[in-house]
């Protein structure tokens, strides 16, 4: 699904301290499969997480999706590779709405508007139908449990309700790879585990997960098919 | 074609979520916006209806009209000096006017009394304006006094209140007859305040002006050409007043301007990093704060313009009537014939919205562009 | 599933629709005002031309704000376009510019230091 060869990310290249978060990582990561990232912080999990799901460019190194479904970029054929790290930002930003869902540490709501929009937010660009979006965004914010916070501001909600909000917005565009970045960080014990059970109903609904942890409730859960561990941004082991 | 104007909608949606998180902030925003294009455009309004009558009714005016100079001031013209201005080539007429102020100390104000050679004007008889049977609450077939030169009360008949139409020229005038006049004033025989000359070809008014001042050095022809720039130059954007209200509506404006060219804060920026990362892309955002921008100005606009039009044309501009007014006690009352110009609106447009929405989109531009890993990092 | 209030896009649109809507209405009663304009200057004109006026009447509290068409020269306000003086609407008038034959023999000169 997704192939990292030799790539290297340095922030600040041009200044006299550039810094190198990622350093030469090469990784595949399986379709349908749960891929957990461990390390303490300041690994490079994070930048890497930005790598793959195309919001920001390596320095140097190739990154390659496999499977896009073909209405993802125009010219693009089923069963292509598509090397991401050449490509303009406009089509950067096609491909991450289709195919990747971003669940955040910070869950990065839009204080002061709804729950539902909220949701919603990730489809306003793609001009799809209104109607047809919020039921789907309503149906989704149902099976979360959050049917009764549909209209209030997302700053009411618990940090629980408040990640599975970000769940929702994650899920609307129904999205190939979900990527959560250190999502039980802010979470007790009892919602971590409610987390990755929700995670293992979307692996068992076909969807590619790349985790990024240093929760044991995390890497050590059973549905985790790969833990690779990262430090001072190079692989250490599971490669 | 659905999906694009879907993306319009549906970003225009956040945008009104966006406005309305800060609600009170923004209503008064679009209020005090509203207020400015208000003022402006009833200013607009209210000049060009006045400038448009002027062009309309003066052009009926005497091609020429020859005053006399005595140091520096206007004086009697001696009725004999027509008969030469009429004997000069291309002048087909020379009427010599004969009119003067009237204070009235009973209401106080400035009256307008001119002669007229009316058939149906009686001796002893006055016609008023409307402005004039107001101030002193005089119907037709009343009689009113006024004090002669020597200070001996007159009465006169008012037969005949000039009609409400034509207000704008007529509010102030007492018309009676020439002998009447010369009563009130003691104005000698053979002396008129000043002569009004027509020309045979307009074209030719220019050296009859000059073949004037030849004549009689001490005398000042004005012709309709400048009557008629008079008031195109009248209510000049240089004008006092005009310069204060444009001045402080500017004023105003900079100070929204400035508010929103500065006001993207810490929040506003992570919110457009979380935008970013969630898939918009920069030209989305810009959608998004364009939107912001062109709800609040285009209805600050709209209502401004709206209400500015019921102001002038259908409350005579009442708001303004104090600054108008001054010190006049007889003040006209006239309603304005609504005269809109394509131009101005326009332009008045292009000078509010225009800036409004550029000044909320130029500084989200650099934000927009910031990459969409800056949410993740943060 | 909770029923859906009014879209927020759909209630904006529809209030800019009905500000546009008027704004055509006022330029449309402004046209419609032709006939009542036509009557009016009618009757202002047959004043102003058996009369011979050569002012319209806007302020009476001064000859030069009464009839600045007639205006002295030298009327106080005349001194200087910036000049300030007692009346308000005297702020309203711009002195006349304009150059008559008597102005080219003899150019103005400000009197007043």
């Amino acid at each position: 699904m997704i192939e990292l060869v030799h790539v290297e990310k340095t922030y600040q290249a041009d200044l006299a301290t550039p810094f190198t978060a990622v350093d030469d990582v090469s990784l595949s990561i399986a379709a349908g499969k749960l891929t957990v990232l461990k390390g303490p912080s300041g690994s490079g999990k994070t930048t890497l997480l930005t790598l793959i799901g195309c919001m920001a460019r390596p320095t140097s190194g190739r990154i390659h999706l496999h499977g896009l479904p073909e209405d993802t970029l125009p010219e693009l054929k089923e069963g292509d590779a598509l090397e991401i790290t050449s490509l303009p930002e406009r089509f950067l930003t096609a491909i991450r709405r289709r195919t990747f869902g971003f669940i955040f540490q910070q869950f990065n709501l839009i204080r002061g508007i709804s729950v539902l929009e909220n949701v919603m937010l990730p489809t306003y660009p793609t001009g799809e139908d209104h109607q047809r979006v919020e039921a789907s965004a309503i149906q989704r914010l149902e099976a979360l449990g959050l049917a009764r916070h549909l209209r209030a501001p997302v700053d009411r909600l618990s940090g629980g309700e408040a990640q599975r909000v970000a769940i929702a917005r994650a899920l609307i565009n129904d999205p190939l790879v979900i990527i959560a970045d250190e999502p039980t960080a802010h979470l007790d014990s009892k919602l971590s585990e409610d987390f990755m059970e929700l995670m293992g109903q979307f692996k068992s609904s076909g969807k590619t997960l790349l985790i990024t942890s240093h929760d044991p409730i995390v890497y050590g859960s059973p549905l985790a098919d790969r833990v690779v561990e990262m430090r001072d941004g190079r692989i250490v082991k599971g490669s | 074609m659905r999906a694009p104007i879907q993306r319009y909608r549906n970003i225009l949606d956040f945008a009104l979520s966006s406005l309305l998180r800060r609600k009170g902030r923004n209503l008064a925003l679009i209020c005090v916006y509203t207020l400015v294009i208000f003022v402006i455009a009833s200013l607009i309004f209210f000049v060009q209806a006045l400038k448009r009558e002027a062009r309309e009714l003066l052009i009926q005016a005497p091609d020429m009209v020859v005053q006399r100079m005595v140091a520096g001031r206007h004086d009697p013209i001696p009725t004999i000096q027509a008969e030469a201005i009429r004997a000069i080539r291309g002048v087909e007429a020379v009427q010599p006017r004969l009119w003067g102020y009237y204070y009235d100390p009973v209401f106080g104000g400035n009256l307008t009394v001119m002669a007229a050679s009316d058939q149906e004007l009686a001796v002893d008889s006055v016609w008023v304006g409307r402005g004039v049977a107001r101030s002193m609450r005089v119907n037709e077939g009343d009689l009113i006094s006024l004090r002669g030169y020597g200070g001996q009360p007159i009465l006169f008949a008012v037969q005949k209140i000039l009609p409400e139409a034509s207000e704008l020229v007529s509010s102030d005038l007492v018309l009676m007859s020439e002998k009447d006049v010369r009563a009130l004033f003691n104005f000698p025989e053979g002396l008129a305040t000043d002569l009004a000359v027509t020309a045979g070809n307009p074209r030719e008014l220019a050296t009859i002006a000059a073949k004037i001042v030849e004549l009689f050095p001490d005398t000042r022809p004005i012709m309709k050409t400048e009557i008629l720039r008079t008031y195109e130059a009248i209510f000049d954007w240089r004008g006092g007043l005009m310069v204060v209200v444009l001045g402080s509506a500017i004023l105003a404006f900079i100070i929204f301007a400035w508010d929103k060219a500065t006001g993207l804060s810490a929040e506003e920026r992570k919110e457009i990093g979380i935008l970013k990362s969630i898939g918009w892309e920069s030209s989305d955002v810009l959608l998004l704060k364009f939107w912001e921008g062109a709800v609040v100005s285009l209805t600050a606009f709209l209502s401004g313009v709206l209400l500015a039009y019921v102001h002038v044309f259908f409350f005579s501009a009442s708001l303004f009537e104090h600054a108008l007014k001054g010190w006049s006690v007889l003040f006209p009352r006239y309603r304005l014939v609504p005269a809109l110009d394509a131009y101005q609106l326009t332009v008045l447009f292009f000078l509010t919205v225009l800036p409004y929405t550029a000044a909320t989109l130029v500084p989200i531009w650099r934000a927009a562009t910031v990459d969409p890993d800056a949410a993740m990092r943060s | 599933m909770a029923s859906s209030p009014m879209r927020k896009s759909t209630l904006c649109l529809s209030l800019i629709g009905v500000q546009a809507a008027l704004f055509l209405v006022m330029l449309l009663h402004a046209n419609a005002q032709k006939d009542r304009a036509i009557h009016q200057r009618l009757s202002s004109g047959i004043l102003v031309r058996r009369l011979g006026l050569t002012d319209l009447c806007l302020f009476t509290e001064a000859r030069y704000t009464r009839h600045p068409a007639m205006a002295d020269r030298h009327a106080a306000f005349q001194d200087h376009p910036m000049g300030l003086d007692h009346f308000p609407s005297g702020s309203l008038l711009a002195p006349p510019t304009f150059p008559s034959p008597h102005a080219r023999t003899h150019p103005a000169v400000p009197e007043h230091p």
